[in-house]
């Protein structure tokens, strides 16, 4: 009788990459839930529109590469990336915005170097960094959290702003919108107010950041602890921003707290939870030795931080891991793990 | 318990896996005895090292357990006849190896007689008396190799070289079978428990190690329970059984060490580095029957299992009787029987037919239906995600290998240890991008010992070369060199002419014997110039013979 040859091992694989992603994305479920509750329908326009135009703009450059669509498009890359996109974006951007941030991320860092697995940056924030260089009004338009507003604006009303780029009638951007917590404490510092009169005085702050921002942030570390729980992430990446982040926030908040946040704040402003479990987490534009993600995450903790207090722009996560994502094979080049019946440790 | 000494505290090795163990389905009746083939096919290399060297011609008679095929130097061993008839065919034919080329084996047909050969080693009523080298050499002579898989000669093994201190302070004996469907150890250790210990003991003999530790993994109860009993009752002071647990793949010697000892073998090294003998259960029973019995190795325990055998089991089998007619004794195939593997499901060779051989290394024969074993589905991109770096064993980056396997970057894949993976498959089994990542592995090694190769072979035809170019070199230096002294001599020759020309003015008589001379060295120089064979021409008639011969001298 004759047999199939295949190479060993033989069992089949435990494992799937659309798997993978997929619980990537159950994750930010909670996060996008609270996001929609404190910021209004434009989340879940802003996420759904990404994922439209991502698989749109992937599906063309895989046929403009003679590439069979559905392998990539079916194993939730993309939309892993779009939602993250979403999720990053002010809740009323204009459609465009996103759609140029999806054909920075998807085109630009992804397809062009080979797509999945072959890109050096991770595609979400390159193309978060690309729309706040280019369009720096746009994406600083953040809404107030719907509590602090008289009147939420409905789905119909969110999705005509994004799409025509005007307001219902008697609303004005101004009364809309507000500086994200991060921004707040950044301008009042900078005209020399102390950080307890700063908080006292903005109703935009709650307990742990910003009133709505907190809660999302909270709603992330959840989502996060679940792809920990699941083995999904490893520990290493999160642990090390969190720390890189924190510590120096402690340092800094401890020697001047009129002047330096606490890390609490830190934490629960801006991307700091997001990045340090979706984003960070990223295997193919991360590190990838276990020491490295240490190193890798602790160098986006840490770079966030000093943006965040010395640089210019109130938030730095996304510049953070580009950065960092530079210098990832170099980081897993020198960090590779001692060989069994290498070195030290053998006689242990 | 006999045992006074403690149980070791035991370790772990990085990574493993837990993998559905499939025993049972194999262990539910005993093995039964070996059928007699109608023919047999022995290849002549079933070991690590040189083949064997057929010592009968077609046509000869053989007898069951006389060998047909010397080792032939150090690495090597012997092939016996695993039952008696006539050899009908030396020549290649389909073995089960990775490569499914054909290779020299002896195929024999049975006379159904199945006698025993007249004059087999005596067996050993007491091996203590003996010395460790006769004892090796009748474990050589019995053709005995590793019997785990591996097949390298045991005779070496049991002549370790050490650089430790100590000298072989450990044996180590490998019950753990830990890769899924394989049960013939188990069965092993079930029902033969003190003849392994009887090998052990010889095994202890030879090397006379400080201690001993027989490693079972504990998914074989019964197994633990009779080696338990067995060391019991042979009243061994320095062996112990020690359970460990089900994780592949602590059956690998690398691995087993580490987790009884904590040591390491050195990477590139051997357990003798180390202090450490590793032996398998199945080959100190073959020890045992080599010594005690007078028996060679001409059978071994087979597991015959997986979806698509009829009546999964252990059943003994001749040497070189074909997959296909165990098979049947084992009810046959059911299903639709897909894959074939020789081994278990993770480091086991399919094979592309069954008309081939049981070799001494076969310690399992798997078939499956896709149902178990489905056809590999179509790789993802690798997307890092290092599932594959926290279960491999070697503490190796397996993405990295693969990343520069792919790229086939052959430098950088050694910068990585290429050389350290063990080929268990625990990180294609994890990988959620169903990437082959051993066969990336296998086929790197594949090209470097081939460029290794290539490269040995460029620099001898280097140094081939070089050295044609020096001796032409050297033929020309020697040949300017000759001119050069001919030249100084006729320079020589022209300068005592001038000088007999300046003192023939002087002195007439001494002018006279001075022309003289000049004459005779202008003669010698002039022979000089002619060819050699030129030699026999110059005949006496030539003036000045007389002076020329003066001269000559």
């Amino acid at each position: 009788m004759e047999f199939k040859v295949t190479s060993s091992p033989h069992l089949p694989s435990s494992q799937h990459t659309a798997a993978i992603m997929r619980r990537v994305i159950y994750a930010l479920l909670p996060g996008t839930a609270v996001a929609t509750y404190f910021f209004g329908w434009g989340v879940l326009i802003n996420i759904g529109l990404a994922i439209a135009f991502g698989l749109t703009l992937e599906a063309g450059v895989l046929a403009l590469r003679n590439r069979p669509l559905r392998p990539t498009l079916s194993d939730y890359s993309t939309v892993v990336t779009a939602w993250l996109l979403g999720l990053a974006l002010p809740q009323l951007a204009p459609w465009w915005l996103t759609l140029v941030g999806m054909l920075f991320a998807i085109v630009f860092a992804k397809q062009l170097y080979g797509g999945l697995g072959y890109n050096p940056f991770n595609p979400a924030m390159v193309g978060y960094v690309a729309l706040l260089i280019s369009f720096p009004a746009h994406m600083t338009t953040w809404l107030h959290p719907s509590s602090l507003m008289e009147t939420p604006l409905s789905f119909g009303q969110a999705w005509q702003v994004i799409f025509s780029g005007h307001l219902p009638e008697g609303l004005s951007w101004d009364s809309l919108s507000a500086a994200t917590p991060l921004d707040a404490v950044r301008t009042n510092l900078s005209m020399h107010h102390a950080l307890p009169e700063i908080f006292a005085n903005n109703p935009g702050f709650g307990v742990l950041s910003g009133v709505g921002w907190e809660w999302v942030s909270v709603a992330y570390a959840l989502g996060g602890l679940g792809l920990l729980a699941t083995r999904t992430i490893p520990w290493q990446t999160p642990l090390a921003m969190i720390l890189g982040l924190s510590l120096p926030a402690l340092l800094f908040h401890w020697y001047d707290p009129t002047q330096y946040a606490s890390p609490i704040f830190h934490l629960f402003a801006g991307g700091a939870l997001l990045g340090a479990f979706f984003i960070v987490t990223d295997p193919v534009s991360g590190a990838t030795t276990p020491l490295g993600r240490l190193i890798f995450g602790a160098g986006v903790g840490i770079t966030t931080y000093v943006i965040r207090t010395w640089g210019g722009y109130p938030d730095a996560v996304a510049f953070s891991v580009l950065l960092l994502n530079m210098n990832a094979p170099l980081i897993d080049y020198y960090t590779q793990p001692r060989v069994f019946g290498k070195g030290k440790g053998r006689d242990a | 318990m006999s045992s006074d000494i403690q149980a070791p505290a035991l370790h772990r090795f990085h990574g493993g896996l837990h993998l559905p163990g499939h025993k049972t389905e194999s262990t539910q009746q005993p093995p039964q005895n070996a059928l007699l083939p109608r023919h047999v096919v022995l290849p002549l290399r079933q070991h690590i090292g040189e083949a064997a060297e057929p010592i009968v011609t077609v046509g000869s008679q053989v007898k069951k357990g006389q060998v047909i095929a010397q080792s032939v130097g150090y690495i090597s061993s012997p092939v016996h006849a695993s039952t008696s008839g006539a050899v009908v065919a030396i020549d290649d034919f389909r073995t089960p190896h990775p490569s499914g080329l054909a290779t020299r084996c002896i195929v024999i047909e049975a006379d159904g007689e199945d006698r025993w050969a007249d004059h087999l080693p005596a067996p050993l009523a007491d091996f203590t008396a003996e010395d460790a080298v006769t004892l090796r050499d009748k474990i050589r002579q019995a053709g005995i190799v590793g019997l785990g898989g591996a097949a390298f000669p045991t005779a070496i093994k049991l002549n370790p070289q050490t650089a430790d201190q100590r000298g072989i302070h450990t044996l180590i004996v490998n019950g753990a079978e830990c890769e899924p469907y394989i049960t013939c150890d188990d069965m092993l250790m079930r029902r033969h428990a003190e003849e392994i210990i009887s090998g052990i003991r010889i095994v202890q003999h030879i090397l006379n190690p400080q201690r001993t530790l027989i490693g079972i993994e504990d998914n074989k109860p019964e197994a633990i329970q009779a080696m338990q009993q067995a060391v019991d009752k042979a009243d061994l002071q320095t062996t112990q059984v020690i359970v460990v647990p089900t994780r592949y793949p602590t059956g690998g010697e690398k691995q087993l060490i580490k987790v009884l000892t904590n040591l390491e073998v050195p990477s590139h090294g051997l357990p003798a580095d180390i202090g450490i003998v590793c032996q398998n259960v199945g080959t100190l029973l073959a020890i045992h029957n080599a010594i005690i019995e007078g028996i060679p190795l001409i059978e071994r325990l087979v597991t015959v299992t997986g979806d698509a055998v009829a009546e999964p089991q252990n059943r003994y089998a001749r040497i070189g009787t074909p997959f296909s007619e165990l098979i049947q004794a084992c009810g046959g195939y059911q299903g639709n029987v897909e894959r074939l593997l020789m081994g278990g499901p993770m480091m086991g060779i399919a094979v592309v037919s069954d008309e081939v051989p049981i070799i001494k290394s076969t310690n399992c024969l798997l078939a499956a239906t896709p149902a178990s074993i489905p056809p590999p589905s179509d790789p993802l991109a690798c997307i890092r995600c290092g599932e594959c770096e926290t279960v491999c064993p070697a503490q190796l980056l397996p993405q990295m290998l693969y990343w520069h396997a792919h790229a086939q970057d052959f430098e950088k894949v050694q910068d990585y240890n290429l050389f350290d993976c063990i080929e268990c498959g625990c990180c294609a089994v994890v990988c959620p991008s169903h990437i082959p990542l051993v066969h990336y592995y296998r086929y790197a090694k594949t090209e470097i010992w081939q460029q290794e190769k290539k490269r040995q072979k460029a620099d001898r035809a280097r140094r081939r070369h070089e050295f044609h170019l020096e001796r032409l070199e050297r033929a020309a230096r020697e040949k300017a060199q000759k001119l050069a002294a001919k030249k100084a001599a006729l320079e020589k020759k022209k300068q005592a002419q001038a000088k007999a020309a300046d003192h023939s003015s002087e002195d007439p008589k001494k002018a006279a014997i001075a022309a003289a001379l000049a004459r005779a060295n202008a003669k010698k120089a002039a022979r000089a110039k002619q060819p050699q064979s030129s030699d026999s021409q110059t005949t006496p008639a030539q003036e000045d013979s007389a002076t020329e011969s003066t001269n000559d001298s």
